[in-house]
């Protein structure tokens, strides 16, 4: 695995539709295994950033460097094999498909990606098993892996999403304000379940939450400034 | 793929109430349009199955699809008789191989009741070619005997020996009744599947013996003349409807129909079945056609129903598809999945339509039998409506593109965090 997971340089976003917002981001790098904090406001283009790293979006100019592949060098659909290989997301909520039990809802990592699957495979004795693992780590009782997820409380859901960005130990797992719907006793236990999780399987953690007081026991806070008049948002260290 | 095809039913199962009530209604509209397909379809074919070897029909005056009507098929009535004398020079003719001269005019709970011969069966035929066959008794041989056709045999409860009265004219109720002159039932047809199983056969002199003592459509008053009476008086007929007749040889058809034709002493109508059957249907084409329009227009509303419903729970879906992005689903997956979604629908209706249409078949032949003499077969699909079936698949395949082109659209649009 390259040391160094995401390195972004000279990066210029601008929506098509929004000549006032403009995403500029001169270097950003991330290490293996880091568990980084971003911290932004809302309207500071988080969503953007996801939207590019996940590779739903493509910059203006400059690198978007994801392990050995430059993002920006390929084409929609191996983006999207890429991010299906290596990208664990979890959202703020609402994370899950509301028809699907909890297990497939997990396993909903594999499904687009061969690679996870097989990582599944290997890591539990079939996609299934590893699921389960994964989820009665994140404190789901075995008897809730079966059931529909609309049932779940949101603090329960939100660990289920987690289960599904960490099947498959992608290299990297990216978390959009996945503990704003939690009360704060709830957010520190999700956020030290995820952070031992991302350090169990190897993964670089980037998480994003406008919520600054969350920054604790992260390797490094980085900051999204948000965007004025003109003047560009950047990472800040 | 195929997780994706699985994905696709468990979220329509999710959403089973609506799509449910969309999947009826496509439902509805396939048995619809299949349904006015068949009906087309068995009334082309009862109607050419129910003569066969007649060269010739023979009546008076008319249009040849009038003639043929209540000639052969016993619907409407005739316009006008024709003379006893003007048959037998038909009859008579050297090409004329055989003749049946038909009168028709009285009913029997509202069933046709026939004055013939026993010509009738001996040279009638139908289907392709097939003979009148007794399932029960024989031919007429005395004055008051009556032979049934195998619906009024079944539909009557009548068996050999029954006793029954003829009314006078054609309708169900409010007819004056011939009862003075009880007919004996002496032989049941066969089935055949036409007009003949509708039919009450009795010989040309007993239509004549019962309106012995009525004018004018009403017994005389002061007139009676009791059933063992009548074979003192002249039996031979004076008129009948009209006449079937076989030629020796077919290539004489348009001689002999010009002779007839042409006939000087009174003016008659010769038509050739099939040509006359031609002329039908291409009257009752357009109807036809407008039916069949009318109701592939139905199965576009269902359709559109169908494609509305799904995009309208697209709006709440943007989520779910927005997760699906995330895990790495392509938004041509996504295309695929809503796609998929309505086609399924589509396919699950046209079946399900199919279904319906042969319970309705198996439900309905009886009645629609028992009222227009058409024999439905409860058959599966037919080679014609296979084709529509495909049709209406193809349709659905085609609305299916807007949800998917929708899905698309929007995963594009909406990247990873949908705006809500």
């Amino acid at each position: 695995m390259p040391a160094t997971v995401i390195r972004i340089r000279d990066l210029r976003f601008r929506w098509a539709n929004d000549a006032g917002f403009c995403l500029d981001i001169p270097l950003f790098e991330a290490q293996a295994g880091e568990r980084i904090f971003l911290h932004g406001p809302s309207g500071s283009g988080k969503s953007t950033l996801l939207g590019l790293l996940g590779g739903v979006l493509v910059p203006e100019r400059g690198s978007l460097h994801l392990l050995d592949r430059e993002l920006t060098q390929l084409r929609p659909a191996a983006r999207d094999r890429f991010r299906a290989n290596h990208i664990g997301f979890i959202f703020q909520q609402f994370n899950l498909i509301p028809y699907l039990s909890l297990v497939d809802n997990v396993l909903l990592s594999c499904r687009f990606s061969a690679r996870r699957l097989a990582r599944a495979t290997a890591a539990g004795n079939s996609p299934a098993a590893e699921a389960h693992r994964l989820l009665t780590r994140l404190d789901l009782d075995p008897s809730l892996h079966g059931r529909q997820v609309t049932r779940l409380s949101v603090g329960q859901q939100q660990r289920v999403a987690a289960a599904r960005a960490l099947i498959g130990q992608p290299e990297i797992v990216i978390a959009d304000e996945p503990t704003s719907a939690l009360d704060a006793e709830r957010q520190g236990a999700f956020l030290a379940l995820l952070r031992d999780e991302c350090e169990r399987s190897g993964s670089t953690l980037l998480f994003v939450s406008h919520d600054r007081r969350l920054a604790a026991g992260f390797d490094r806070e980085l900051s999204l400034s948000a965007p004025g008049a003109g003047a560009p948002s950047e990472v800040t260290q | 793929m195929k997780w994706l095809l699985m994905l696709a039913v468990r979220s329509a199962w999710n959403r089973r109430l609506t799509l449910g009530m969309t999947l009826v209604a496509v439902a509805l509209s396939v048995t619809l349009l299949l349904g006015v397909e068949r009906v087309r379809h068995e009334a082309r074919s009862s109607f050419a199955l129910s003569v066969s070897g007649t060269d010739l029909v023979v009546g008076a005056r008319t249009s040849a699809v009038q003639l043929m009507l209540y000639a052969v098929f016993r619907l409407g009535e005739a316009s006008n008789n024709i003379r006893w004398q003007s048959y037998l020079a038909v009859a008579e003719n050297p090409a004329v191989a055989w003749a049946i001269p038909l009168s028709l005019g009285d009913s029997h709970h509202g069933l046709p009741v026939l004055g013939t011969t026993a010509a009738y069966f001996e040279h009638f035929r139908y289907g392709d070619g097939q003979p009148l066959a007794f399932a029960a008794g024989a031919p007429f041989s005395g004055l008051f005997d009556a032979v049934l056709g195998a619906e009024v045999a079944e539909r009557l409860s009548y068996s050999l020996g029954d006793r029954i009265v003829i009314s006078h004219g054609m309708g169900d109720v409010g007819l004056a009744e011939h009862d003075d002159k009880p007919f004996t039932v002496v032989g049941i047809l066969a089935r055949t599947g036409t007009p003949v199983d509708r039919t009450l056969h009795v010989s040309l002199e007993a239509i004549n013996a019962i309106h012995l003592d009525w004018a004018g459509g009403a017994p005389l008053p002061g007139l009676s003349i009791p059933p063992e009476h009548v074979r003192k008086f002249d039996l031979r007929p004076k008129e009948i409807t009209a006449a079937l007749v076989g030629l020796k040889n077919r290539a004489a058809v348009f001689r002999v129909q010009r002779q007839i034709n042409n006939y000087p002493d009174e003016p008659l109508l010769a038509v050739l079945p099939g040509v006359a059957l031609d002329q039908l249907w291409q009257m009752v084409g357009l109807a036809e056609r407008t039916l069949l329009a009318v109701s592939a227009m139905v199965v576009v509303v269902g359709l559109a129903g169908l494609v509305a419903v799904i995009l309208a729970s697209l709006g709440e879906r943007r989520r779910e598809l927005a997760i699906l992005r995330s895990v790495g689903a392509r938004p041509g997956e996504l295309f695929l999945l809503l796609s998929a979604e309505a086609l399924f629908v589509t396919v699950l209706g046209a079946l399900l339509g199919v279904a319906l249409l042969a319970l309705l078949t198996a439900l309905l032949a009886p009645l629609v039998q028992a009222h227009f003499g058409l024999s439905l077969q409860a058959q599966w699909v037919s080679a014609d409506e296979l084709r529509l079936l495909a049709a209406v698949v193809a349709a659905g395949l085609l609305a299916s593109l807007a949800p998917g082109y929708s899905a698309y659209r929007l995963s594009l649009a909406d990247g990873l965090t949908p705006r809500l």
